[in-house]
C-alpha cells in the first residue's frame, strides 16, 4: 500500500447556526487522484477551505496530517509552503496582467525592490510547456479562453511546486473538448507522482479519472470508493450521494390546487455581459393557485437567472417570451411593475442582495410596500413599527426588537426577516430562490411551515432548491433544469433523487 | 447607572459628548470668552453656510459614501452671477433669487445626470464641475469683484452681518424681546411634542424609555435651546441667516427620517442591489442627491454673498471640505446608509467651535487646519474601528 499523503481526521466545522461539517474523515495516498463528490452544500469546498488554511487552524475541530506531521495552518501562504494549492472555482486571474504576471503573483521573481521579468517570462515559459499551452507569457489573461485560463490556474499551482493540487470544480466552465484535455493533463501528472485531489459534479469525469472517490453528504463522510474493489458506475454514486431517507423533516399539508396562476411561454434571455451566451432558454413552465412547484437543477443551471429575468427583469439582457397571470398576458419590465402585479422573488443572497444589514429589521421589513405603511409618502412611524412587530411575532424572528439592526441576526432569522419583508408586500406568486440555504434544520421546519401557510392562503409558490430532500419534500410538481433549459417535469408521485439526476445527467 | 449602560450612553451621544467638552475646554482656554453673546450668535452667521451644504452632502453620503467637490465653485457661480444680476443688470431681488435658485438646481441636475443614469463616478463628475464652475464665476465676474451692499433688502434676508438681523418688535430693553419669546416658545414646543410623542407611544403599549431619563434629556435640550436663545437675545437677536438655517435643518431633517423619499438615500447606500430588488429606482435616488446639493449650494451662495456684501472669483474655496468634514465628523458612515441630520448639524457645530476657539486664542490660521484635518480622521477612524470592534482589518 502506498504511503498515505494527507489524512483529514474528526473535521468538524461550525458556523453560527450550522454545522457545515460533522466528523469528516479523508485519506488520500500518494500519486492518486482522489474524488470529492456530494450534493451542492455538502460541505465539499468547506472541507477543502479547511485543508487550505482559509479557514485557520482554531476555528474548527480535528487534525490535519500532511506527510506524516499535524499542520496547524493560519493561512493559505503556510499550506501553500507545504505544497498544498488549491485552485477554485473561481478562477483567480487578474485579466489585465498577462500571463506571466499572473502565474507569479504574490510570488514574484528577483529581489523585493525589482522584478526580474525576464525570469518571471522565462519560468511562466516553462511551466506553460509543462501544462501543454501554447501562448506566450506576455500575453493578456482577458485574451485567452476560459479552457486556457484553467490551464494558466494549473501552471500557477505547479509554479508554487505543488505536491498535492486541489481542484475545486475545474471542469465547470469548459466545454467538452477543453474538459477532456485538462483531465487528460492531470493522468499525465499523476504518471509524474503529484497528488490531485479533484472536486465535481460531472460523474462521468469523476469516474473517468479518479482512483478513489469519497462521498460527503449533510457534512459527513458517508463511503469512500476504491476503483478497484467497487463499482464506479454514476449510479452507484449518485446512490451514495442521494441516499437517504426522507423522514419527517417536512411539515403535511392538505392540497388545494386551483387553476393556473402564472404561466411563462418561451422565455429567453441573454447573459448581461457577453451578448452571445443565452443563459435561459426558451424555457415554459407554469404554477397553480395553492401549488407548491419546485424548480431542481444544479448550481449555474439558470435558475436564479430565470427568476431573475421574470421578476421585472432584474437581470439579463434581450429578454424574449410571454407571461400570463390568471390566464392575461402581462408585461413586467421593472421591479415596481413586478411588485404591482403581486409577484415577489426572495432571493437566494440575503445579505448580497435581500436585506440592508446596516439598518433595522423594521427598515427592512416595510421597504417593499412602503406605500402600505404611509400617506402622501410621509412614513407613518408608529403603523410601520406595529406591521414589523407583527411580522416578528407570526415568524417566529429571535430578536429583541425589531428596531435590531438585521446584520445581527443568525441566517435563519435573516432569512425570516427576508420573507417577512416579501410577505408584508402581499404578493400572490412567491419565488423562493434556495429558502434555506445555509440555516439549520429547526429554521428550515418552520421555513417550511410558512410556506404551507402561504399556499393555505391560496398563494402560489414556485421553489429554487440545490437540495433535493427539500424538494421532494415540499413540492407537487419539480420542473429539473439544466444549462438554461427546462430538461424534465415530474409529478411529486413520479418523482425521486435519482429520477432528477438522472434527467440532469443526460441532458448534460 | 451598569457598566454595560454607560456604554451604550456613551455611543448613541459620543458627539455631543465631544461637543460639551470641546465647548467646556474653549470656555477654559478663551477665559470665557466663547460664551459672549456676540460670539454665539458668530457661531451660527459664520458658520451659516456649513449647515447648508452638509445637509445636502449628507444626502450624497447616503447614498454610498460619494461626495460633491463642486460645491464650493457652485456657491461661488451662483454668487457671482445673483450679483451681476442684481447689481449691473437692476433686476429685481426676488426674480434674481429665483434665477439663482433654478441656476443651482440645473447645475446640480446636470452632474446628477451623468452619475444617475450614466454612472459616471460622482468623484470624476464633480471634480470636472469644481474646475469648471470656479472658471466660469471668474468669466461671469471678469476676474473682478462686485459689491452688493446696495442692495440693503437682499443683504437683511439672506445676511448674517452687522445689521442683518430680525427686527424686535418687542422692547424689553437691552435684550431682544422677539428672540427671548421665539426661544421659549420653542423650548415650550420641544417639550409639548417630545411628550405628546411618548404619550402616543404609552397608549399603543410600545416601549418607552424611562421617566427619569425621558425627563432629564427633554428639559436638558429645552434648557439649550433656551439658552442659546437667551444668548442671542443678549446680542442683537435673531440672525435672519438662522431662520434659512432653521428652515433647511427642519426640512430636511423631516424628509430623511419620515418620508418614503428619505428612506430610499438610506436603503441605497446600506444595499443598492438589494433596494433595486425592492422596486426602488435607485437610479433616481441617485439624481435627487445631486440635484437637490445643486439647490442647496445656490442658497448658499445667497448667504455667502449677503455676509460678504460682495461677489469674489475667489469666494467658496474649500466649502466642499467643511460640508464633508461636518458630515462624516457627525457620525455619517464613510460606507453609505448612515447618518442624521441632527448628527450632521452637530458635526458642524462643533467645527464651528473649534474655529471659533482657536481663533479667540490668537492660534494660527494654517495650525487651525492641522487641528481641522485631525479632528476629522479622528471622528472617521472612531465610526470604522468602533463598527469593526478592533482596531486592524484583516490583511
Amino acid at each position: 500500500m502506498a504511503k498515505i499523503l494527507l489524512e483529514m481526521r474528526d473535521i468538524t466545522k461550525t458556523f453560527p447556526g450550522v454545522k457545515a461539517l460533522s466528523n469528516v474523515n479523508l485519506k488520500v495516498e500518494e500519486g492518486e487522484i482522489h474524488a470529492l463528490v456530494g450534493e451542492n452544500g455538502a460541505g465539499k469546498s468547506t472541507l477543502m477551505n479547511v485543508l487550505s488554511g482559509i479557514y485557520p487552524y482554531g476555528t474548527y475541530e480535528g487534525d490535519i496530517v500532511y506527510d506524516g506531521e499535524v499542520c496547524k495552518f493560519n493561512k493559505i501562504k503556510d499550506s501553500e509552503a507545504k505544497g498544498i494549492v488549491i485552485i477554485h472555482q473561481e478562477l483567480a486571474l487578474v485579466p489585465y496582467m498577462t500571463i506571466g504576471e499572473n502565474m507569479f503573483l504574490g510570488n514574484e521573481r528577483g529581489s523585493k525592490f525589482r522584478i526580474n521579468w525576464n525570469e518571471t517570462n522565462e519560468l511562466a515559459a516553462k511551466y506553460l510547456k509543462m501544462v501543454g499551452l501554447n501562448e506566450s507569457p506576455q500575453v493578456l489573461i482577458k485574451d485567452i479562453g476560459v479552457g486556457k485560463q484553467q490551464l494558466v490556474e494549473i501552471a500557477k499551482a505547479m509554479a508554487k511546486n505543488a505536491r498535492l493540487l486541489i481542484l475545486d470544480e475545474p471542469t465547470a466552465s469548459l466545454n467538452e473538448e477543453d474538459s477532456r484535455a485538462l483531465l487528460d493533463l492531470l493522468l499525465k501528472f499523476k504518471q509524474n507522482g503529484l497528488t490531485s485531489i479533484i472536486i465535481s459534479h460531472k460523474l462521468n469525469e469523476v469516474s473517468y479519472v479518479a482512483d478513489k472517490i469519497t462521498v460527503i453528504r449533510d457534512g459527513c463522510t458517508i463511503e469512500t470508493l476504491d476503483k478497484n474493489v467497487d463499482d464506479f458506475s454514476e449510479a452507484r454514486i449518485i446512490k451514495g450521494m442521494v441516499g437517504r431517507e426522507i423522514a419527517d423533516r417536512f411539515p403535511k399539508r392538505e392540497k388545494h390546487i386551483g387553476d393556473i396562476k402564472l404561466e411563462v411561454r418561451n422565455w429567453t434571455a441573454y447573459h448581461p455581459l457577453y451578448s452571445g451566451r443565452k443563459v435561459v432558454d426558451n424555457v415554459n413552465f407554469n404554477v397553480r393557485r395553492g401549488e407548491i412547484v419546485g424548480i431542481s437543477g444544479l448550481m449555474g443551471a439558470g435558475r436564479t437567472e430565470l427568476a431573475m429575468s421574470l421578476f421585472g427583469k432584474s437581470y439579463g439582457d434581450n429578454i424574449s417570451g410571454q407571461v400570463f397571470i390568471d390566464g392575461k398576458e402581462v408585461h413586467m419590465n421593472t421591479v415596481k411593475e413586478a411588485i404591482a402585479h403581486k409577484l415577489a422573488y426572495v432571493t437566494e443572497d440575503r445579505k448580497g442582495n435581500g436585506l440592508i444589514l446596516s439598518n433595522t429589521i423594521k427598515l427592512n421589513t416595510t421597504l417593499a410596500n412602503l406605500e402600505e405603511v404611509s400617506s402622501h409618502s410621509v412614513i407613518d412611524k408608529d403603523r410601520e413599527f406595529a406591521a414589523a412587530d407583527d411580522y416578528r411575532k407570526k415568524l417566529s424572528i429571535k430578536c429583541p426588537s425589531v428596531e435590531q439592526n438585521v446584520g445581527n441576526l443568525s441566517g435563519g432569522n435573516m432569512q425570516k426577516v427576508l420573507l417577512a419583508k416579501w410577505m408584508f408586500a402581499t404578493p400572490d406568486i412567491l419565488i423562493l430562490d434556495e429558502p434555506t440555504r445555509g440555516i439549520d434544520v429547526g429554521a428550515k421546519y418552520e421555513i417550511y411551515c410558512i410556506m404551507n401557510q402561504l399556499v393555505a392562503e391560496g398563494k402560489s409558490v414556485i421553489m429554487i432548491s440545490s437540495e433535493m430532500p427539500e424538494i421532494l419534500g415540499m413540492c407537487d410538481r419539480i420542473y429539473i433544469m439544466n444549462e438554461g433549459r427546462m430538461v424534465g417535469e415530474l409529478d411529486a408521485s413520479e418523482a425521486s433523487q435519482e429520477a432528477i439526476m438522472s434527467h440532469i445527467i443526460k441532458a448534460g | 447607572m451598569t457598566n454595560t449602560k454607560l456604554l451604550e450612553f456613551t455611543k448613541k451621544y459620543t458627539m455631543i459628548i465631544v461637543l460639551v467638552l470641546v465647548f467646556g475646554l474653549f470656555a477654559i482656554l478663551t477665559g470665557g470668552s466663547i460664551l459672549l453673546p456676540a460670539n454665539i450668535s458668530n457661531i451660527i452667521s459664520q458658520n451659516a453656510y456649513v449647515f447648508i451644504l452638509a445637509t445636502g452632502m449628507l444626502l450624497c453620503i447616503l447614498t454610498g459614501g460619494n461626495i460633491d467637490l463642486s460645491v464650493g465653485s457652485v456657491v461661488c457661480f451662483v454668487g457671482a452671477v445673483g450679483a451681476k444680476l442684481m447689481v449691473e443688470l437692476k433686476v429685481p431681488m426676488i426674480l434674481t433669487v429665483l434665477i439663482m435658485l433654478v441656476v443651482g438646481t440645473a447645475i446640480g441636475a446636470f452632474q446628477a445626470f451623468w452619475i444617475a443614469y450614466v454612472r459616471i463616478p460622482p468623484f470624476i463628475v464633480t471634480l470636472a464641475g469644481m474646475l469648471a464652475f470656479r472658471g466660469l464665476s471668474n468669466v461671469v465676474l471678469n476676474g473682478l469683484t462686485i459689491s452688493v451692499k446696495e442692495c440693503t433688502s437682499f443683504v437683511n434676508l439672506f445676511g448674517g452681518g452687522a445689521n442683518c438681523y430680525i427686527p424686535d418688535v418687542f422692547n424689553f430693553g437691552g435684550i431682544n424681546g422677539l428672540c427671548l419669546i421665539v426661544g421659549i416658545v420653542f423650548a415650550a414646543l420641544y417639550v409639548v411634542l417630545e411628550l405628546k410623542k411618548r404619550l402616543t407611544k404609552i397608549k399603543k403599549d410600545y416601549e418607552v424609555e424611562s421617566a427619569v431619563s425621558f425627563w432629564v434629556k427633554t428639559v436638558l435640550i429645552a434648557a439649550v435651546i433656551f439658552a442659546f436663545a437667551f444668548r442671542l437675545a443678549q446680542h442683537k437677536g435673531i440672525p435672519t441667516v438662522l431662520i434659512w438655517v432653521f428652515l433647511v435643518i427642519l426640512i430636511y431633517g423631516y424628509i430623511t427620517s419620515n418620508t418614503t423619499v428619505g428612506r430610499s438615500f438610506y436603503a441605497v447606500g446600506g444595499n443598492e442591489k438589494a433596494t433595486k430588488l425592492s422596486g426602488i429606482n435607485t437610479n433616481k435616488v441617485y439624481f435627487l442627491a445631486y440635484t437637490n446639493m445643486g439647490l442647496l449650494a445656490a442658497l448658499a451662495g445667497m448667504v455667502t454673498i449677503a455676509r460678504l456684501t460682495s461677489a469674489q472669483p475667489t469666494y467658496g474655496q474649500n466649502y466642499e471640505m467643511d460640508a464633508i468634514g461636518s458630515c462624516f465628523i457627525g457620525g455619517a458612515s464613510a460606507y453609505g446608509g448612515i447618518g442624521t441630520v441632527p448628527g450632521v448639524i452637530v458635526g458642524a457645530v462643533l467645527m464651528g467651535v473649534i474655529n471659533m476657539g482657536m481663533s479667540l486664542m490668537g492660534v494660527d490660521a494654517n495650525m487651525q487646519k492641522v487641528v481641522k484635518g485631525m479632528v476629522l480622521l479622528a471622528a472617521v477612524i472612531f465610526d470604522v474601528v468602533s463598527k469593526r470592534g478592533k482596531w486592524f482589518a484583516k490583511g
